[in-house]
């Protein structure tokens, strides 16, 4: 059994923070995994991605081929976009709704929502909304993985849960229990 | 013990379990994360940042010649500044053991070039060790330093980016204590003419003793009935090893290269059950060349178009070659643009190119050259400033030719950390020959694009540059801020008119790392 994961955003956007909560959990749970990172020029307000791949048996590629993802989360909706390629033909998209305008070109965001509505595989998370929420705006990547979590398949949103716990144990009580607030409004976000 | 480690990391770790005294780097993606992580979690090693990749070669030179485990990591380019160093290291040999960590950048994510450092190998006749992932890459460290004390040989070690920067278990294991003082003795040390030749041929001597090292511990994988025969290098192995769980690719066998020089022995073996090789190696097509001159079969690679010419590898370009059919995917997204990394809100950079436009908007002929850094960044929209940006420190010197030919005005801008790498010797050049240039030194305290890395020559600016030679009247410091604007500019315009070598220096922290200490 395997998932494969892209996860995307723009450089700043916390996606390694939620590369490294699934990694935790994945551990604990014994199994396999490879998480190819961005690190350098790409994370001045670039385009990052991380291939996140979890497995019960050996992972050889730190890449996922195209068209292999089962999931694409995304920061952002037209960072999505930008990994169709990768996704499975069974795929999943999760991703926050709200775009990140730091180019001149952006496209209009109504035509990307249209785009990734059409796809039929698409959930899009008004994931600030949800962190206000839960009362910290920074934590709305926590409330993207709990939109996500149930789509992970090979981890259960519990597992996710207690590695919140852990990754931000080090930040102090109100730091864990806010996270944990948005990762528990995503859970209830999805469809 | 299990860790989740980068494979920087896993090297990182690998080498302090390996009884490391002294790490020696200049920062450079994707090849950073190795000391940093040394820095945090074994602070009794030596691990300060050098101001270059030549001067880390040296120090860890000199380390070995005490007896010392040393390490020097860097980026690909890095090799380019240390070659002479470094190449001089294989004929003097070595004490203790000495690893030489390159991370190459194959498809240019961070980087001006896609240079194989195992041709940097090859010319110094040293061995090799390319690891296929985070676990080997641990244990592959530990080995090199072996290897290193046993051939009394300098052992490169070669990843390159996917390897560096991804994520995996770990599995760690026992320490071993640092070796004890043991300064070198007599003269192979001293390479005069008489002295090298012999060190020279007593390298030459050890190419045997080598080849029959890595022999020993290659072995070829036989997988099937085909006629293919797959030479599969560093990472290229993992690709093969996906493909061939869906494709029903004919492959003989797999002959996985891990070590350098590749065996011959092992590439006869494996000629012999089979029709054709295909070689999948990550960068330039260094084993693909070689390989004709050790079996009479047909060769295939990066040269035949078997794979891509440039680029890194992928699980498709691999798969595509072992014949696999391309994959069912979505068409591309419709409503998508390019998203280019950009300058940080508030960055200093900013205020400094703004600068530079508004002066340069009056001189139509007027050429900005660029160095390497975040502020090479300025190259792209809004700013589309510069007119190069080469290596580092070439900025101040092609600025100085192309002021000798003639250009006006001829503007370097260069940061604080690329200024001290490589700056400073074509300060001097330029101002021995009374260039008209105008040098802007964009000091944000910081290594920034690599992270923000202390910087060799934070506070220390003005008295390289007086000291060099720089006159008192055209050193200039400013602050880059908006509201600094007219004087910015006046300035720039004045030392532009002035017949000689100009220094502005526009100090003001970087955006990310006064975020970071903010926090503190």
């Amino acid at each position: 059994m395997k998932t494969d994961i892209i996860l995307c955003g723009v450089g700043g956007q916390g996606i390694l923070s939620i590369a490294t909560v699934i990694g935790e959990a994945a551990t604990k749970a014994g199994l396999q995994l490879k998480q190819a990172e961005v690190h350098g020029m790409s994370q001045r307000g670039g385009d990052v991605q991380s291939h996140l791949r979890l497995s019960t048996d050996t992972i050889w590629s730190d890449l996922i081929p195209s068209g292999g993802a089962d999931l694409i989360i995304s920061m952002e909706p037209m960072e999505a976009l930008r990994y169709l390629p990768w996704l499975s033909p069974s795929g999943r998209i999760v991703t926050a709704s709200a775009p990140l305008v730091n180019i001149p070109d952006y496209p209009d965001i109504d035509a990307i929502k249209g785009e990734l509505e059409g796809l039929g595989c698409a959930t899009l998370v008004d994931i600030d909304a949800l962190a206000r929420e839960a009362g910290a705006p920074r934590s709305s990547n926590m409330a993207l993985l709990g939109a996500a979590a149930s789509r992970l398949g090979i981890i259960d949103p519990q597992a996710l849960l207690d590695a919140i716990k852990t990754v931000f144990s080090s930040k102090g009580e109100a730091i864990v229990e806010s996270n944990i607030k948005a990762f528990e409004l995503g859970c209830k976000h999805h469809v | 013990m299990k860790k989740l480690l980068l494979g920087d990391e896993a090297i990182a770790q690998g080498a302090i379990d390996a009884g490391l005294s002294g790490v020696y780097s200049y920062p450079g993606t994707p090849s950073t994360e190795i000391t940093e992580y040394i820095q945090k979690h074994a602070p009794q090693i030596r691990s300060r940042w050098c101001t270059n990749e030549k001067t880390a070669m040296e120090a860890a030179l000199g380390m070995s010649y005490a007896g010392k485990r040393a390490l020097v990591c860097m980026k690909h380019v890095g090799m380019n500044v240390c070659a002479d160093a470094f190449i001089n290291s294989a004929i003097t040999g070595v004490q203790g053991g000495l690893v030489v960590l390159a991370a190459d950048d194959p498809s240019m994510h961070s980087s001006q070039n896609e240079q194989d450092s195992r041709f940097y190998a090859e010319f110094a006749m040293v061995p090799a060790f390319e690891p296929s992932n985070q676990q080997e890459a641990y244990e592959m460290v530990s080995e090199a330093f072996e290897w290193s004390e046993r051939f009394r040989l300098p052992v490169l070690m070669r990843v390159v980016t996917r390897m560096a920067h991804s994520r995996a278990a770990v599995q760690t294991g026992a320490p071993r204590t640092q070796n004890a003082l043991s300064p070198a003795s007599g003269k192979n040390w001293v390479l005069l003419p008489g002295i090298a030749r012999r060190q020279y041929a007593s390298l030459i001597q050890k190419q045997e003793d080598i080849r029959a090292a890595v022999s020993g511990s290659t072995g070829i994988e036989w997988t099937g009935e085909g006629e293919l025969g797959i030479v599969a290098c560093g990472i290229g192995y993992n690709y093969v090893k996906e493909a061939l769980q869906t494709s029903a690719a004919a492959v003989r066998g797999i002959l996985k290269v891990n070590r350098y020089p590749v065996s011959v022995e092992a590439v006869k073996e494996l000629s012999q059950k089979c029709s054709r090789i295909l070689v999948v190696e990550d960068g330039q097509p260094v084993v693909e060349r070689t390989l004709p001159a050790m079996t009479a079969i047909k060769v295939e690679g990066r040269l035949t178009g078997a794979l891509p010419r440039t680029g890194e590898l992928s699980p498709d370009c691999v798969a595509l070659a072992l014949g696999a059919a391309a994959p069912a995917t979505l068409p591309p997204a419709r409503h998508l643009a390019a998203r280019p990394p950009q300058l940080c809100p508030g960055c200093g950079h900013r205020d400094v190119y703004k600068a530079l436009g508004e002066v340069a908007a009056g001189y139509p002929d007027a050429r900005i050259f660029g160095d390497i850094g975040c502020y090479t960044l300025g190259a792209l929209p809004p700013f589309s400033a510069l007119a190069s940006c080469v290596d580092m420190g070439a900025s101040i010197t092609m600025a100085k030719g192309a002021a000798d030919a003639g250009v006006f005005p001829a503007i370097a801008v260069i940061g604080d950390s690329t200024f001290t790498h490589s700056g400073m010797t074509g300060l001097l050049d330029a101002v021995n020959d009374h260039a008209n240039i105008t040098i802007v030194i964009s000091d944000n305290l910081t290594t920034a694009m690599t992270g923000g890395q202390d910087s060799a020559g934070t506070s220390k600016f003005e008295a390289i540059c007086l000291g060099l030679g720089v006159e008192p009247e055209h050193l200039h410091v400013v602050v880059p801020l908006p509201a600094n604007m007219a004087e910015i500019t006046r300035i720039i315009r004045e030392e532009i008119e002035y017949k000689g070598v100009s220094v502005i220096i526009p100090r003001r922290e970087c955006m990310q790392t006064l975020k970071r200490h903010s926090k503190k």
